[in-house]
């Protein structure tokens, strides 16, 4: 296992920017997510790291070496394709020995090698059928076996997920978490479903427009989404994001807006300056810190019943504010809700989540790292 | 469903219209099967009575023609190994890699190439064979019918490796193969198809040509047979037609086996990539 390093890394093809000025760090065994919507870069970034695509500029470190130049098969990587790549002329136990066919190991070791690694992901009694005559989950296992079967310093997955069914996805999910958890893997792992990356990643790196808006824990991209894009692409039903005009009111912050009266909310130097400059704040919300309330609550979100589904242990409330603006709430099945045409809500101030005029959230005073 | 009487017609009309040109085509081909059988074949078509294999006999004795068969397998074994070879590393390249204009320089190879093997460049071509003191050897005739049908080969071989993903190799090189092992190792065996429906096509190429082995060669023991079969003809000009009824039939039997062995064993289908 090895670290990976992006120093200032930009990727161009012809005049447009695939990848925009990019650095960071993976430490040694590390599982991090390159989460975003399509075409910010994800792709683009694994594929320079693998080799497959070459820096316009900048400098890519695996572990002390840098391989900005280096060929893909020098760079002692594994990657797990989005099509998963499986040779069709080939059986199983062949896919999965490949690597270790041009390692120059001997046809008894490989296959031996391939037939444990394939036991582990379940598909040790397929061994002797061709791609074509298996499952798609059974495809995406096999793959993974042939990243799997040779050791490797880093790992890239480039959306291995996205081509099975609901189910199955969650299943190989949970069996990728459990061999993070065993191996200590490094892995660089991109999807454009926040889901798999807040249950996968030990950080998460949310790209906008070939950028690095966020890079942090999940819990942290969560709790103190950076950006409103950020907010906006994390989280399901996403946050709720309301324009407010902000008052200071004795010590506490007040917010309005249509069907909106929130009035004690902490000040902080970030707030202050934010009203200086006269310019609007966006009041973020996420849809499960919102409960049922009443017109009269401290803090109050109201609007007309929009829709109302049922989801199993929970339901998806969402109501119209009077400027149209859509909140949802994210409430427990057996909390009645009242079917009339108007509905309250309300939410504890600590999970108020604000944003300046651009999009940017202003941090509470001595904010402790999560 | 009952049919009016001017459908009625116009479906009477038709299906009779399309046996006419069934038979049409089918004519020459029963003549085919019928003739070399028949010690007195003529133009038109006649069971033969009796049977007989004579007409075989008389053309097994023609060394000239029996040497011709020997001489189109060469030349089309030569040419089509060449042409296999050279496209798919040509086409693979073109596919691949990112030259500006690529597709350009196929389709400007494409219009050459009708050029290249038409009758119009026959005299630059031998010219240039006879320069390079090439005249009258296989390799001119291999070497000719290649450069010909290079172009049009590339051109389908190429638009089948676009349809490949370029994942199987990439997959290869990060797993540590090198370029090359990965284009043995991988491309190559889901390139076969392609490859081998180019066999097939320039196979039936080379067998049939005349022109060129006519104006490159000068010696009898270097003709194929679509020169040979000329030796079938009388002195006048006429030809003897049960011998070249029985020639063409052993003519076109290389191709017919071809045909079988390609659908065979590969049974001209592709292997496509997986889908979920
Ligand atoms: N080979 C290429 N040539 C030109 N543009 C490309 C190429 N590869 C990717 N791009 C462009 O770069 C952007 C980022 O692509 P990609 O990294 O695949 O996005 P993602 O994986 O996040 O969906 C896209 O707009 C895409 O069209
Ligand atoms: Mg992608």
């Amino acid at each position: 296992m090895a670290s990976v390093e992006f120093q200032n890394v930009t990727k161009t093809f012809g005049t447009f920017n695939a990848v925009s000025d990019i650095s960071f760090k993976v430490a040694d065994g590390e599982f991090i997510c390159l989460l975003g919507p399509s075409g910010c870069g994800k792709t683009t970034s694994l594929r320079m790291i693998a080799g497959l695509e070459t820096p316009s500029s900048g400098k890519i470190m695996i572990g002390p070496d840098d391989v900005t130049h280096l060929h893909p098969k020098d760079r002692q990587i594994s990657m797990v394709f989005q099509d998963y790549a499986l040779y069709p002329h080939m059986n199983l136990a062949d896919n999965i020995a490949y690597p270790l066919k041009v390692r120059g190991e001997s046809v008894e070791k490989r296959h031996k090698r391939a037939k444990e690694v394939a036991d582990v992901l379940k598909i040790g009694d397929l061994l002797n059928r061709l791609p074509s005559q298996i499952s798609g989950g059974q495809q995406q296992r096999t793959s993974l076996a042939r990243a799997l079967v040779y050791p490797s310093r880093v790992y890239l997955f480039d959306e291995p997920l996205s081509n099975l069914d609901a189910k199955l996805r969650l299943e190989a999910r949970g069996f990728l978490n459990h061999l993070q958890r065993d191996m200590g893997m490094t892995a660089v792992y991109v999807t454009h479903d926040q889901a798999e990356a807040m249950a996968l990643a030990t950080r998460i790196a949310v790209m906008d427009r070939g950028r690095i808006v966020q890079f942090a824990p999940p819990i942290e991209i969560y709790r103190r989404p950076a950006t409103t894009f950020v907010a906006n692409f994390v989280g399901n039903p996403p946050m709720n994001m309301i324009p407010v005009e902000g008052t200071i009111e004795g010590e506490r912050l007040q917010l309005r807006a249509h069907g909106v009266l929130v009035r004690d909310l902490p000040i902080s130097s970030g707030i202050k300056a934010a009203l200086g400059k006269g310019a609007g704040l966006t009041l973020g919300v996420r849809p499960e810190h919102l409960s049922m309330g009443t017109i009269n609550d401290v803090n109050m979100v109201s609007g007309k019943l929009f829709a109302n589904e049922n989801m199993g242990p929970e339901k998806l409330v969402t109501f119209e504010r009077q400027d149209g603006g859509r909140v949802t709430a994210r409430i427990f099945t057996d909390d009645a809700v009242e079917t009339s045409e108007n509905v309250a809500f309300t939410f504890d101030g600590a999970h108020a989540t604000l944003f300046d005029a651009e999009g940017n959230r202003i941090p509470a005073d001595g904010e402790m790292p999560l | 469903m009952r049919l009016s009487f001017p459908q009625l017609l116009a479906r009477i009309g038709f299906s009779a219209l399309a046996a006419i040109i069934g038979i049409l085509f089918a004519l020459p081909l029963i003549w085919f099967i019928f003739a070399p059988f028949n010690a007195r074949a003529e133009l038109g078509i006649a069971i033969p009575d009796p049977w007989t294999l004579q007409n075989f006999l008389t053309v097994f004795g023609n060394g000239f023609a029996m040497r011709g068969l020997l001489n189109s397998l060469i030349q089309s074994v030569g040419g089509v190994i060449l042409v296999a070879a050279a496209a798919t590393l040509a086409a693979y390249a073109l596919s691949r890699s990112s030259i500006p204009g690529k597709s350009i320089v196929t389709y400007v190879l494409l219009l050459f190439s009708s050029v290249v093997s038409g009758t119009a460049a026959m005299v630059p071509i031998f010219l240039i064979v006879s320069s390079v003191g090439l005249m009258d050897t296989h390799i001119a005739v291999i070497l000719v019918f290649a450069g010909g049908l290079l172009p049009t080969a590339m051109f389908i071989l190429r638009d089948f490796i676009d349809g490949i993903p370029k994942t199987y190799e990439e997959s290869a090189m990060v797993a540590g193969a090198s370029p090359v092992q990965a284009f043995f190792d991988v491309a190559l065996p889901v390139i076969r198809p392609g490859i081998v429906v180019v066999v097939v096509w320039a196979f039936v190429n080379i067998w049939g040509s005349f022109l060129i082995p006519f104006i490159l060669l000068r010696s009898d023991d270097l003709m194929p047979s679509s020169v040979a079969i000329y030796s079938f003809y009388s002195e006048a000009g006429t030809p003897i037609v049960t011998l070249l009824a029985a020639y063409s039939l052993i003519y076109s039997l290389p191709v017919v086996a071809l045909y079988l062995f390609v659908s065979w064993k590969f049974g001209f289908r592709f292997f496509g990539g997986i889908k979920a």
